[in-house]
């Protein structure tokens, strides 16, 4: 390791035990949810309302970002613009890219994912999805809206996060102020989305159903006034967030991190990334290799929610602070392992896939959270039995939408893959599959 | 291309012909005609030893001279190596006429390209799928050419089109930081950077000054084309770049899903582009695949693909008269081995002269042809269903080979994708 010691003293690892240090501190819950639906469904707008209610967001900044809106004619898209903060997202009133922010509530530290809703953004939304231990759906309850959502991204999303691994999902029932607060718009969206999302493979007990209205703000943070709807007695956004279970955290695996973000995290750190901590732990003074291209640096300093903090475990969004690299050895969606433990990097896999559409030997890129690797489907192995995953049909000609099968893939360029990662295979920007490496 | 002179004995198929290549795209044809076992011959530059006591680069230890002479060889053909990017053909063979240089059975590497002339015998014959090839490339007029960018944030591939490669001049990757709280100023500025250097990279590798202009198609997934147009005409603008100023209305601006090469199949059938398009072989090919593909979905029995399905098909007369179409990358005609190309032209031949069929022969250097490719290199339509056709294969080869393994690798937890 002899070249990490160079001109400025490498930060030395105090080699804690995490994971002790971690059941020492019992720290208080923690949780990232994904925030996913068709474009236009009013996500970016929820979550700014969330953010100014809770006083995250100061009233200041509100006003500025409405009279900024004004000033363009997107008045509607002021508290959307809490999330969408790029000139172009603000310009055309889309999300382009997931935004990540951070609130608290009495009992958890949450991190909001809010992620783009148009068909064109996907590859985004499946990384911010990539670091999400739930999620929440919004559908627009207008009329017309619901309708045309669910031919375009409220079931892929919804389909999307459930192959990624998401058990949990809050449906946030938004726009309810459009529906006039009617009983029977909430109850006609529930039982279409509830039929739905159990044959997708979601267990009713985790579904939260919360009509709201993310532009008014009602029963996001502040419950409905019950002139309004007194035929709902469920909780609030927030209070529904709070009662999201735990997820259980890997932290004893070798550490697996995929760097959704490379920047420069200011003067005194010229190279900073971000991502998910998939497995594992790290802390400050640990040397790490990014892989594929198998670079290695050292840990300056970590962050976690804008707190600098000595060590992270499995389930937590960080930003670290590197010493000891070039960044141009560094990509979006490279994995940070430990030295000891690399993972490997492959250019073939056979994978278990869950077929949205059609599937045919051809063209797929394959996304792995941040990361996608333009491929093909070489060849079409098996269509298996969905419940005891025998063989059903060996080298079928094609896949129906709605079958499991096994298909080999090859990737253009090496990727650093291993067994159980959950892959989503698209094709011609429509998600065909999604399952996990064998 | 121009046929220098025609030896070919069309009856039989024997004889040799003298080609002279003239743009990038014949050195596409003549890959595709060059076949191991092939006599070509052609001017080349050997480095060979004499005797001389006289200065220049000696051979160590001896008092041999290396002079690099020029000569015409005839070799016979091992294998070739084409690069698209600089459309030049390496052959390498052995010496098949003695001469002055070099003897009979010594290694050697012509390397063919445009304004060079060679002759080809073929002793093996030349096939329909050979004659056609150079039918096709001796055409007087220029082919077509048309240039795309598809681009994503931070990617952008620079390609040219033409009727019969996608060639991608150069990638251009450059990482973006996302946007954070309170912070898009690294974001807007890396972006702004990627602009640039995408144009500069487009500048340096496509020719604004050839007339007319060929059409320039910009597509992306969101808004990133309209952005780098926009760029590129305000760019124009500022630094009075006549040239480019001159080439803004060649410019398409259209979607793609995303910005990899593979994404430029649909872009280049959008409305906008068939406008600008006068020779548009891959738009028809890539429609052809759609389609074939939409057939394949349809699972009607009436779509195939892959080798042993397509024979069987041609075989019980399913592709032809009345809509059967088949359809092979030319891949499979540059298949070293010789039984195996003869199989694919005997294919090709029978479905076109003897069954009436239609048979497209798609470019493997285009989407298209690498879509037929990953289905094996052939595909057919039919003229009516054959829905058994993959049961009665399998049959077949159980029936050939009885004892081989059959047995099921079923295991694993299904429920895990879901899970
Ligand atoms: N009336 C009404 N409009 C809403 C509500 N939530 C969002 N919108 C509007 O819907 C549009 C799209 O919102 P945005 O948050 O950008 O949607 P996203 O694409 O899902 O993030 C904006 O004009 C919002 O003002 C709501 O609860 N009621
Ligand atoms: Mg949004």
């Amino acid at each position: 390791m002899a070249a990490l010691s160079v001109a400025e003293p490498t930060k030395k690892s105090k080699n804690l035990n995490v994971v002790e240090e971690y059941e020492k501190t019992n720290p208080k819950k923690s949780a990232s949810f994904v925030v996913i639906g068709h474009v236009d469904h009013g996500k970016s707008t929820l979550m700014g309302r969330l953010l100014f209610d809770l006083k995250v967001v100061d009233q200041r900044t509100l006003d500025k970002l409405r009279k900024e809106a004004d000033a363009i004619g997107k008045s509607s898209f002021a508290l959307a613009w809490v999330m969408d903060e790029t000139k172009e997202e603000r310009a055309r009133g889309v999300t382009v890219d997931f935004a990540t922010n951070y609130f608290e509530t009495d009992a958890t530290k949450f991190t909001i994912l809010d992620a783009p809703g148009h068909r064109d953004f996907i590859p985004n939304m499946i990384a911010g999805a990539s670091q999400a231990d739930f999620a929440v759906l919004v559908i627009d309850s207008s009329t017309n809206s619901f309708e045309s959502g669910l031919k375009g991204q409220t079931k892929e999303h919804a389909l999307l996060v459930r192959s990624m691994g998401v058990q949990q999902l809050i449906i946030a029932i938004n726009k309810m102020d459009l529906a006039e607060w009617a009983e029977d718009r909430f109850t006609e969206i529930q039982q279409q989305m509830s039929a739905f999302l159990v044959a997708a493979g979601f267990q009713a007990q985790n579904i939260t159903f919360v009509p709201l209205a993310g532009l008014t703000g009602e029963n996001v943070v502040n419950p409905v006034p019950k002139d309004k709807a007194a035929w709902y007695t469920g909780p609030t956004l927030v209070s529904a967030l709070d009662g999201a279970r735990a997820t259980t955290r890997a932290m004893e695996k070798p550490l697996r991190l995929s760097i959704n973000d490379i920047f420069r995290g200011g003067v005194i750190n010229p190279l900073s990334i971000s991502g998910r901590i998939d497995q594992g732990t790290l802390q400050a003074g640990d040397a790490i290799v990014a892989q594929p291209a198998g670079e290695t640096a050292s840990i300056k300093r970590i962050e976690v929610a804008s707190q600098e903090v000595d060590w992270a475990v499995a389930g937590q969004i960080v930003i670290l602070h590197l010493t000891d690299i070039d960044p141009i050895h560094l990509r979006h969606g490279d994995i940070v392992c430990h030295l000891s433990s690399p993972i490997t990097t492959i250019t073939e896999f056979n994978a278990k896939v869950l077929a949205f559409e059609h599937l045919l030997p051809g063209f797929v890129d394959v996304h792995r959270g941040p990361l996608h690797v333009s491929g093909k489907i070489k060849g079409l192995v098996a269509t298996l039995d969905k419940s005891s995953g025998e063989i059903a049909k060996k080298k079928p000609r094609i896949v129906q939408p709605g079958q499991v099968a096994r298909v080999s893939v090859e990737m253009e360029k090496g990727m650093s893959l291993e067994e159980g990662m959950r892959i989503v295979l698209r094709s011609e920007g429509r998600t065909i599959g999604a399952g996990l490496l064998e | 291309m121009r046929l220098i002179r025609s030896a070919i004995d069309r009856r039989r198929g024997e004889g040799s012909c003298t080609l002279l290549p003239s743009e990038p795209e014949d050195m596409w044809h003549i890959y595709n005609l060059v076949r191991p076992g092939d006599n070509l011959r052609a001017d080349t530059i050997r480095k060979v030893a004499k005797e001389s006591n006289a200065g220049g680069e000696t051979d160590a230890g001896s008092r041999k001279q290396i002079q690099r002479a020029h000569i015409t060889l005839t070799i016979t053909v091992k294998s070739t190596d084409f690069d698209p990017a600089s459309s030049k053909l390496r052959v390498s063979g052995q010496c098949s006429v003695e001469n002055e240089y070099v003897e009979l059975g010594q290694h050697h590497t012509i390397e063919l390209e445009t304004e060079k002339q060679f002759t080809l015998e073929k002793v093996d014959g030349w096939d329909s799928i050979a004659l056609d090839t150079i039918r096709e490339a001796c055409k007087p007029e220029r082919s077509a050419e048309l240039w795309a960018i598809v681009m994503q944030d931070g990617l952008a591939n620079i390609c040219v089109v033409t009727p019969y490669q996608t060639l991608v001049k150069q990638k251009v990757e450059v990482s973006i930081p996302k946007k954070r709280i309170g912070g898009v100023d690294q974001h807007e500025k890396a972006l702004g950077k990627f602009h640039g250097v995408v144009l500069s990279t487009m500048l340096r590798h496509l020719d604004l000054t050839l007339t007319p202009p060929p059409p320039l198609l910009i597509a992306s997934p969101g808004h990133y084309a309209q952005g780098f147009f926009k760029y590129m005409q305000e760019t124009a603008k500022t630094t009075s770049n006549k040239p480019l100023i001159a080439f803004l209305p060649s410019v398409v601006v259209t979607h793609s899903s995303t910005g990899q090469v593979s994404a430029l199949n649909t872009a280049l059938n959008s409305p906008a582009m068939k406008n600008k398009l006068r020779d548009a072989k891959y738009a028809t090919e890539s429609k052809l695949m759609d389609d074939f593909q939409t057939g394949l979905r349809l699972d009607n029995g009436k779509a195939w693909y892959g080798p042993e399905e397509v024979t069987l098909a041609v075989e019980k007369g399913g592709v032809g008269r009345g809509g059967g179409v088949l359809m092979v990358s030319n891949s499979l005609f540059r298949s070293n081995d010789i039984e195996e190309r003869r199989r694919w032209v005997a294919l090709v031949d029978r479905v076109r002269d003897v069954e009436g069929g239609e048979v497209r022969i798609l470019s493997s250097l285009h989407e298209s042809g690498k879509r037929l490719e990953g289905l094996g290199g052939v595909g057919a339509i039919l003229t009516f269903p054959m829905p058994g056709l993959d049961e009665e294969i399998e049959e077949a080869k159980v029936a050939a080979k009885v004892g081989t393994e059959t047995g099921g690798e079923g295991e694993g937890d299904v429920g895990l994708i879901i899970n």
